[in-house]
């Protein structure tokens, strides 16, 4: 009955959405104001509905209902209750539904929180929100169904893949998906803005705020995928730009430079074509990543088990909702004029630049990740775009983003003098010089981009500090004067002083990683010892253990620096017998200059010795730090009041609208 | 059907092994830091994805072991990338090679990268032109102490 | 000039769609040979449990044959294997087996005595030689070699009576004719 429910509550919600999708968008274009005052409770009860519909399909989860054919595929009674809630989202069918719930929840977000949002603007951002959600729950109706019954019931579940059991994979979906969906805001409201023929500095504040918050979900979620693949897949690998992989960086990428590029917009009152396409191809790509992952078109570690039929659905939503938009986009784009002036070296410019290099950084990822599909569609023959194809092509246009990272921010709005700023940076200069000096003293060994890598980590953590400093004339004014200001210095710029500074670490983790990772890999019997980066790794032996839905090989290694006892790693080799399949589990312990790694493999004769792998994998730790403050500067941005969601005091609405450049 | 099988082949030959033993690895250090090298870049036929290297497929371990037997034998790194691209094709390279039917992929990249200064160079051009000089006026005394004021907080 | 900018994402797109569509017919699993028309590379299996000869690259030379990769642990193989016996019974060509990766050396010699031998001849690959000398990616895979040991073509998956009847059995008779 629940189950029922669930289904039942998922239509209603179809219904809702069709009536939000309507109504709204013609009494906004007939100045109809009752059609119109539709579009929030509409917005409201569409995600009441689907929340309904989610809740049903957790419970069914939850108490193992195994009348329904997606908890027999993706669930067992044995299984820990952690693992029964994100089995929910585990699977395709589970994993769409929650897609709509979060489409649905932004949907009413906007409706609750739009509370200032000009009628019309807010009606049609409404409406085409609920246009996109209309599709996905055909799609999820019509082709993936996760409410489907089955019967008769089986007596037990085939259980979760293993590799998705893991709390870091549990919650890694909710973050991207929260992500990807969020982007769908900025779109709404860019196609709401090319309907109503107008892109103002208050439309690039409201649209700023989702944004971010949408980024900031994605850059957490991209960031717990890597964690992920990191301790799970046994190799110390984190990135390997693979498909799946790409198919999230893309829209991060773009939404990136449209988070820059709304500045310019709300400052400058320019580049509102270039925006509103920005915001456009940001959700669109959240939309390509859906159909690669789920279509089968490519292929990857990661891809949902894949049907045609449901490649063919997304396809034709792509063609309809990109297609129509970017239609739209050629039609109304040209009437959206720009007013404002800015030169090239000035922080609008340093911000165009940004949208440059992220763009084409986005392009090239995407033909890379398409490529060997082109290649096959005209028969061309089948060839792999690897790892080496993209770091071929990427780093060399995030080596002048990074450059320009730290400078940007120093220079004044409008225009500004390079030579000038030169000057100004010499102890920047001077402090990255000595941070390269360094790298080069203690790692002499490294190849010569651990040089630049660590160099630019250094250039942009220290330029970004010495901007707030520069803000609050630090040294130069009196401590009074300068503390003054720091206290005026607003959340906004502190959220984007934490977000530079946090990508400056993330660049020393990655570089530092890429270049000096130390590796080891042996057959050790009980007692053997192996020295790896300064520690002593003892291998102590392996027994036989036992989790709650597996069983598992725990090996023990105690790791001595110095001769004194730093700690103890234990590495487990799992095998869940419900679904027939093996893990690893690798042992880390963080330290500030790296992580120590252990991995156990098979046994090795009679006497007690293991194939083990041991890493040291160095300012790894750094690498989840720089993303850690990465996010934490979008919740500090977010929470300035001049970005709180949507809602801007009157005062200052009054202001953007009247004056934008002056702002 | 069909599609559904193949995958099933490829699972059942997907069953874990393991990444690169220390069984297979060679004695001769300079031999096998070649080896690993060799082998980062050779993609796994049957797991999709992953170089031999990190591969648990019983595949990708037989042609680890391939490629060091092959460079025992004295072959160059070329030549055995070659041996084992004249059984796969080009499928096994994770780096693309570089020929006709991969310019549109290297070529791109320097490409996007040239029309996108080329239509910002256009921008600022076309802005200009449009007859708005972007000299500001001097600002008033009051104006000036209002900037000094909101200075402290601007946003990015 | 200013529209013809606008247009360009929609264009771009639309040409994005198509290959997509395109792919979507497009199995990404399955990988083509790239020996098609190659001689077979030079390789040499020895005997399974039970037989007297192995299976080498110069067996293939003086005759039309197939060439069958198979294994015990293989759930596919066991689908086509009645088909090869019925192809063996009807004596039409030659089969040769690639008996590859087996758990141990028992294994293969005792599944084919359940299931009945359609091979002529039958190399033992415990380390994928045989399978990587055809640039072979999973099991089964069948290839069509021709009298001067040529490859002509690869199966990949189950022979079934509609693929012998429509490719490979005309092929067969076309290069027996030269």
């Amino acid at each position: 009955m629940i189950v029922e429910t669930g289904h039942f509550a998922l239509v209603m919600a179809l219904v809702v959405a069709l009536v939000q999708a309507t109504l709204p968008l013609i009494g906004a274009q007939r100045g109809n104001e009752a059609w119109m005052a539709m579009a929030r409770p509409a917005a409201i009860a569409q995600m009441l509905f689907v929340s309904v519909s989610f809740g049903c399909l957790t419970y069914a989860y939850l108490t193992s209902d195994f009348s329904v054919l997606n908890v027999v595929n993706n669930s067992h009674s044995a299984k820990p209750l952690i693992y029964k809630i994100s089995g929910v989202w585990g699977n395709h069918e589970g994993s769409m539904l929650l897609w709509v719930l979060i489409l649905a929840v932004f949907g009413a977000a906007v409706a609750v929180f739009g509370a200032n949002l000009p009628p019309t603007l807010k009606a049609r951002v409404l409406g085409v929100q609920a246009l996109v959600s209309v599709g996905f729950f055909l799609f999820v109706l019509f082709t993936s169904n996760p409410f489907e019954r089955i019967l008769p019931a089986p007596p037990d579940g085939h259980g979760l893949n293993p590799l998705l059991q893991d709390p870091g994979l549990a919650i890694h979906p909710p973050f991207l998906y929260l992500g990807y969906v969020g982007f769908s805001i900025a779109f709404s409201f860019a196609i709401a803005a090319l309907i109503e023929g107008r892109v103002d500095a208050a439309w690039a504040r409201w649209v700023r705020p989702w944004t971010l918050a949408a980024w900031m979900f994605l850059t957490a979620g991209i960031g717990l995928g890597s964690w992920w693949a990191y301790y799970e897949l046994g190799w110390g690998g984190w990135w390997f730009w693979d498909p799946v992989e790409n198919a999230s960086f893309l829209p991060w990428l773009s939404g990136t430079a449209l988070l820059h590029s709304a500045v310019v917009v709300e400052k400058r009152d320019t580049l509102k074509g270039w925006t509103v396409f920005l915001a456009i191809v940001t959700f669109s790509l959240s939309l390509l990543g859906a159909f690669l992952v789920r279509s089968g078109v490519l292929t990857s570690v990661h891809a949902f088990a894949t049907d045609p039929a449901r490649g063919v659905f997304i396809l034709v939503l792509l063609l309809i909702v990109i297609g129509g938009s970017f239609a739209l986009f050629a039609w109304r784009g040209p009437s959206l004029k720009a007013s404002g002036l800015f030169l090239p070296v000035s922080r609008e410019g340093s911000l165009l630049l940004n949208n440059l290099l992220l763009t084409t950084a986005a392009a090239v990822v995407l033909l890379g990740t398409l490529y060997p599909l082109f290649l096959d569609a005209i028969g061309g023959g089948k060839v792999s775009v690897g790892a080496p194809f993209f770091n071929a092509v990427f780093v060399p246009l995030m080596v002048p983003l990074l450059v320009a990272m730290a400078i940007g921010p120093l220079l004044p709005w409008k225009r500004g003098d390079l030579v000038a700023i030169f000057w100004r940076v010499q102890l920047v200069l001077g402090l990255t010089g000595a941070a390269v000096f360094l790298t080069w003293v203690f790692a002499a060994d490294g190849p010569m981009f651990a040089l630049l890598g660590m160099g630019l980590a250094a250039w942009l953590a220290v330029g970004t500090l010495f901007e707030i400093g520069e803000r609050t004339r630090l040294f130069r004014a009196s401590m009074a004067e300068s503390g003054r200001r720091l206290r005026r210095v607003s959340r906004a710029a502190w959220g984007m002083t934490a977000a530079h500074f946090g990508v400056a670490v993330l660049v020393a983790g990655i570089t530092a990683s890429s270049a000096w990772t130390v590796e080891s890999i042996q057959t050790m019997r009980p007692g053997e010892t192996v020295q790896i980066a300064g520690y002593d790794f003892t291998f102590e032996g392996a027994r036989d253990t036992r989790g709650p839905n597996y069983e598992a090989v725990t090996g023990t290694f105690t790791v001595t620096r110095d001769e004194r006892p730093f700690t103890v790693l234990r590495p487990e080799r799992r095998v869940y017998p419900v679904e027939g399949q093996q893990t690893t589990e690798a042992a880390i312990r963080s330290t500030f200059l790296g992580d120590l790694y252990a991995v156990i493999g098979e046994a090795e004769g009679a006497d007690g010795a293991f194939v083990t792998r041991l890493y040291f994998n160095p300012l790894v730790p750094w690498i989840w730090a720089g993303l850690v403050i990465m996010c934490i500067g979008g919740v500090v941005s977010l929470s300035d009041r001049r970005h709180r969601v949507g809602a801007p005091s009157r005062r200052h609405r009054a202001q953007a609208v009247e004056s934008p450049a002056a702002a | 059907m069909k599609r559904t099988l193949t995958i099933l082949i490829l699972v059942l030959l997907a069953m874990p092994a393991w990444a690169v033993q220390p069984g297979e690895m060679l004695d001769d250090p300079a031999l096998e830091a070649r080896a690993r090298t060799i082998s980062k870049d050779l993609r796994c036929v049957v797991c999709q994805n992953q170089s031999i290297d990190d591969s648990d497929a019983h595949l990708a371990r037989d042609l680890r072991v391939l490629v060091r037997e092959r460079l025992v034998a004295g072959d160059s790194d070329r030549e055995v990338v070659d041996y084992v691209v004249s059984r796969y094709g080009d499928f096994v390279l994770l780096t693309p090679p570089f020929k006709p039917a991969t310019y549109a992929l290297w070529f791109a990249p320097p490409l996007i990268a040239g029309l996108g200064v080329l239509a910002v160079f256009f921008y600022y051009r076309r802005r200009r032109s449009a007859g708005v000089a972007v000299e500001p006026r001097p600002l008033t005394e009051e104006q000036r102490k209002r900037v000094e004021r909101l200075l402290g907080d601007e946003p990015p | 000039m200013k529209r013809v900018i606008y247009i360009l994402p929609l264009a771009a797109f639309v040409v994005i769609a198509a290959y997509l569509g395109v792919g979507l017919t497009r199995d990404p699993h399955t990988l083509p040979s790239v020996l098609i028309d190659q001689e077979v590379p030079p390789f040499s299996l020895a005997a399974i449990e039970g037989r007297e000869k192995g299976f080498s690259s110069a067996d293939l030379i003086g005759e039309v044959s197939l060439v069958n990769v198979f294994g015990s642990w293989c759930v596919a193989c066991r689908i086509e294997h009645p088909f090869l016996m019925r192809l063996k019974d009807d004596n039409v060509v030659p089969i040769h087996g690639i008996n590859w990766r087996e758990e141990n050396r028992q294994a293969g010699p005792a599944w084919l005595a359940r299931f009945g031998d359609p091979y002529t001849l039958i190399g033992d690959d415990p380390e994928s030689k045989g399978a990587i000398a055809f640039g072979v990616s999973g099991a089964p895979e069948t290839f069509i070699v021709d009298a001067r040991g040529v490859i002509r073509y690869k199966h990949i998956g189950p022979i079934t009576p509609e693929v012998w009847e429509s490719t490979l059995w005309p092929l067969i008779q076309e290069l027996r004719k030269g």
